[in-house]
């Protein structure tokens, strides 16, 4: 223990030293950064089914990372340390471990732009290529190698990117995954063309072809007693086109690429190409917004490595069509983008009625409504003797408007904001889900559908210039499940009650209970206590409580989250 | 295990260390060069976030970001009040994803929000800023540098930063 306080007395004094130095430093040149500390102490929890050998010994978990940049001139270098010791729960437990992930160095000028080291990037919508990180998620594919961006003229871009994934700390080597080659161009017409530069019609239009290579010419299958070799293409390219047109209020974007074959274990290695197709029309003015998105995704799944089946190593990026939620229960079950096939519609409405109508009152009322439904695809057997999908074969059939009976998630939600007076405001929400929780959660026939009403008032009370008050009182409401499924866990109740005191602090009371739940020894209270402190731009947060068991997704890439109870400490820092 | 609770202290003392630097540390950047997005998709250089000399405000937020719905619904209350006063503009910059990017402008439209608001669809100007949670508000002085910057919004947040602008507008020192 002594041993420890002298260690910590002397880290104490380095840290505000190199402080102090590091102020002037920071002064005078171009270092900036930011820093993410989550630290977890768990523990056990009877009611939960959480003991010492689920939490395997390690009840002190950490995941944090500082990324510091550097620039000078038309350089940027940066890097970022980050460390799993061990990974918090929820995490993949290959991320155990600290060091460098991610380093760079970048030089820029005005038709040039050239990065060497890691690197992120997106092609249009993603659909062939998107690298990117999501802290929270766990999830990041940068790229590692070279990447070159061109400006030669006004509104054209130009890229090229030559790289291998992140995958958790592996370095690449022994083929444990493929290499990524993309280029991509963007036309931009108003810019190129001084006819159109005052032009009311905004034309842009693009391009885009990504190739993967993976060593590996055959591969052995087993079906049955029967071993079938296959022969595999090394090199698998995805290519595609995108239009953005602005007329006035109106927009349209489209794009649309297409996959060769790649069998691979996520389509049960079928040698069928791939298809994406997002379409999104929209049109608003003041007070108006309403938008219409259409989206088939035919057999897109796309990563570096063909044999792995987990979240890791997506080349592309399919997100949901679905709106993404961030209130407890309208976000407990999330639906997320089915690769090897799907076909789906959205719509969203946004309103402002205007302020001294009938309807609107003194203060106007805005509101969202949205609608979004996904389907399978309708295959068929390529002949009378194939089974749909058999390894080895093209797999299946599939028209473009072949939509299958079988729901995936359908939602309906409206979400009125009302400001009742100075001081008084609140959000209401209502949702109806149905969530197909075997094709998302990847049970066979198990649990069905997930019919859920769901009710959301979040009122906000300023007392004062320094004090808020605001409460959130949710209830879900589902359907018993169907008497040949397993159970689900039934009806829900939340509340929150959290304080602001400005500048500085926070502090919240959250509950959900699962009153609901047919086992009543699983009718629990998930309590949570938070409070934090935030200075300018450093937030530090501490929280005791439970954790409900959960998938948290962000855009088309979710994580499974196991019941917790314990202790949190978070910092976030941008300097 | 020791090791794991030196390294936690060490991360902690970094962030306060960074609390006692902020000040310095956010003083006087420019803002950095980064290729995005306008509202309608088509591209935009941060070198074009400019304002005749006097003060910007640069907010990171995303469609399905609670709080920052709710402090972009405030300051619209009041946007009018402060352009007249200070002659302030603000750029909202949405780090919404392809799931959502596409939904930006019909939802800015339909709150009637007047910022001129960005897109930044893979974080690249996030990444730029060092943005972490959001939401995120940058103040940036005439000259174009960055002077302050704050995370999270609550209730009442908007007037601290509306004195900083007028602080600004006036040429006095922030602090």
């Amino acid at each position: 223990m002594k041993r420890f306080i002298r260690t910590a007395a002397v880290a104490v004094t380095l840290l505000w030293a190199s402080g102090a130095t590091a102020q002037n430093i920071l002064d005078n040149t171009g270092i900036s950064g930011s820093m993410q500390m989550d630290g977890a102490y768990y523990l056990t929890d009877k009611k939960m089914g959480i003991t010492d050998s689920t939490l395997d010994g390690k009840t002190l978990r950490m995941n944090g990372f500082t990324e510091i940049n550097y620039n000078w001139k038309n350089f940027t270098a940066g890097m970022r340390v980050e460390a799993y010791l061990p990974p918090l729960l929820g995490y993949d437990a290959d991320y155990q471990g600290v060091g460098v992930p991610y380093w760079f160095v970048n030089y820029k000028n005005d038709i040039i732009d050239v990065t060497a080291g890691n690197f992120y990037e997106q092609f249009g919508n993603g659909m062939t290529l998107r690298a990117y990180q999501e802290w929270t998620l766990g999830y990041d594919n940068s790229l590692k190698g070279l990447r070159v961006k061109v400006t030669p003229f006004k509104g054209v871009t130009l890229k090229g990117v030559w790289g291998v994934q992140r995958y958790y700390w592996n370095a690449f080597e022994n083929n444990n995954r493929g290499i990524v080659k993309g280029a991509d161009a963007d036309f931009y017409l108003n810019d190129m063309f001084t006819a159109l530069n005052d032009s009311k019609v905004k034309i842009g239009l693009g391009g885009s072809i990504v190739s993967k290579y993976q060593a590996g010419k055959t591969l052995d299958y087993v079906i049955g007693e029967d071993i079938y070799t296959l022969t595999l293409p090394e090199n698998v390219a995805n290519y595609g086109g995108r239009i953005n047109l602005n007329i006035g209020g109106f927009n349209l974007y489209g794009e649309y690429a297409h996959k060769i074959n790649d069998p691979s274990a996520m389509n049960d290695y079928i040698y069928k190409p791939g298809e994406g197709c997002y379409l999104n029309l929209a049109y608003s003015k003041k007070g108006f917004g309403l938008s219409a998105q259409m989206k088939r995704i035919d057999n897109m799944s796309y990563k570096s490595n063909r044999s792995i089946t987990n979240n890791m190593l997506n080349i592309n990026y399919l997100p949901s069509i679905t709106k993404e939620h961030t209130y407890y229960l309208a976000s407990m079950y999330p639906y997320a983008t089915q690769p090897n096939g799907e076909f789906g519609v959205a719509g969203q409405l946004t309103y402002s009625i205007k302020k001294n109508t009938a309807l609107g009152g003194k203060t106007g009322l805005n509101f969202i409504v949205n609608y979004s439904q996904v389907n399978g695809l309708d295959r068929k057997a390529i002949n009378d003797t194939t089974a749909i999908g058999l390894s080895g074969t093209d797999g299946y059939k599939c028209g473009f408007f072949d939509i299958s009976k079988d729901l995936y998630y359908r939602e309906f939600s409206i979400e009125a904001t009302k400001k009742f007076s100075k001081n008084w405001k609140g959000i209401f929400t209502y949702l109806n889900q149905a969530y197909n929780r075997d094709v998302v959660e990847g049970h066979s026939n198990e649990y069905g559908i997930v019919y859920s009403n769901i009710g959301i008032a979040d009122i906000t009370w300023r007392i004062n210039n320094n004090y808020a008050l605001r409460g959130e009182l949710q209830g879900l409401w589902s359907l018993k499940a169907h008497e040949n499924h397993e159970a689900n866990t039934g009806d829900w109740a939340a509340a929150l009650v959290e304080l602001t005191v400005n500048p500085h602090w926070f502090f919240s009371v959250s509950d959900q209970w699962n009153y609901g739940n047919e086992d009543e020894d699983m009718q629990l209270h998930y309590y949570n206590v938070n409070m934090g402190y935030v200075y300018n731009s450093t937030r530090i947060a501490v929280a005791y409580g439970r954790q409900r068991e959960g998938i948290i997704c962000v855009g088309g890439v979710c994580r499974y989250v196991p019941a917790s109870t314990g202790l949190t400490l978070t910092v976030t820092s941008t300097f | 295990m020791k090791r794991v609770i030196l390294t936690i202290i060490a991360f902690s003392l970094i962030a306060f260390s960074g609390i006692a630097q902020e000040k310095q540390a956010t003083s006087g950047k420019p803002i950095p060069k980064v290729d995005i997005k306008n509202i309608e998709g088509n591209p935009f250089s941060t070198t074009e976030i400019q304002n005749d000399g006097k003060p910007i405000i640069i907010s990171f937020w995303a469609t399905w970001c609670k709080p920052c719905i709710k402090e972009l619904t405030t300051i619209a209350d009041v946007y009018d009040e402060w352009v007249a006063e200070t002659g302030v503009k603000m750029y909202a910059v949405s780090i919404d994803d392809p799931r959502s990017s596409n939904q930006v402008r019909p939802l800015v439209n339909g709150k009637n929000w007047e910022y001129t608001v960005l897109l930044d669809p893979n974080g690249d100007f996030k990444r730029a800023m060092n943005v972490g949670p959001i939401p995120h508000t940058f103040l940036i002085n005439g000259k174009g540098e960055i002077v302050w910057q704050h995370t999270s919004f609550s209730e009442g947040a908007e007037l601290e930063l509306i004195d900083l602008v007028r602080k600004l507008s006036k040429g006095e020192p922030l602090n």
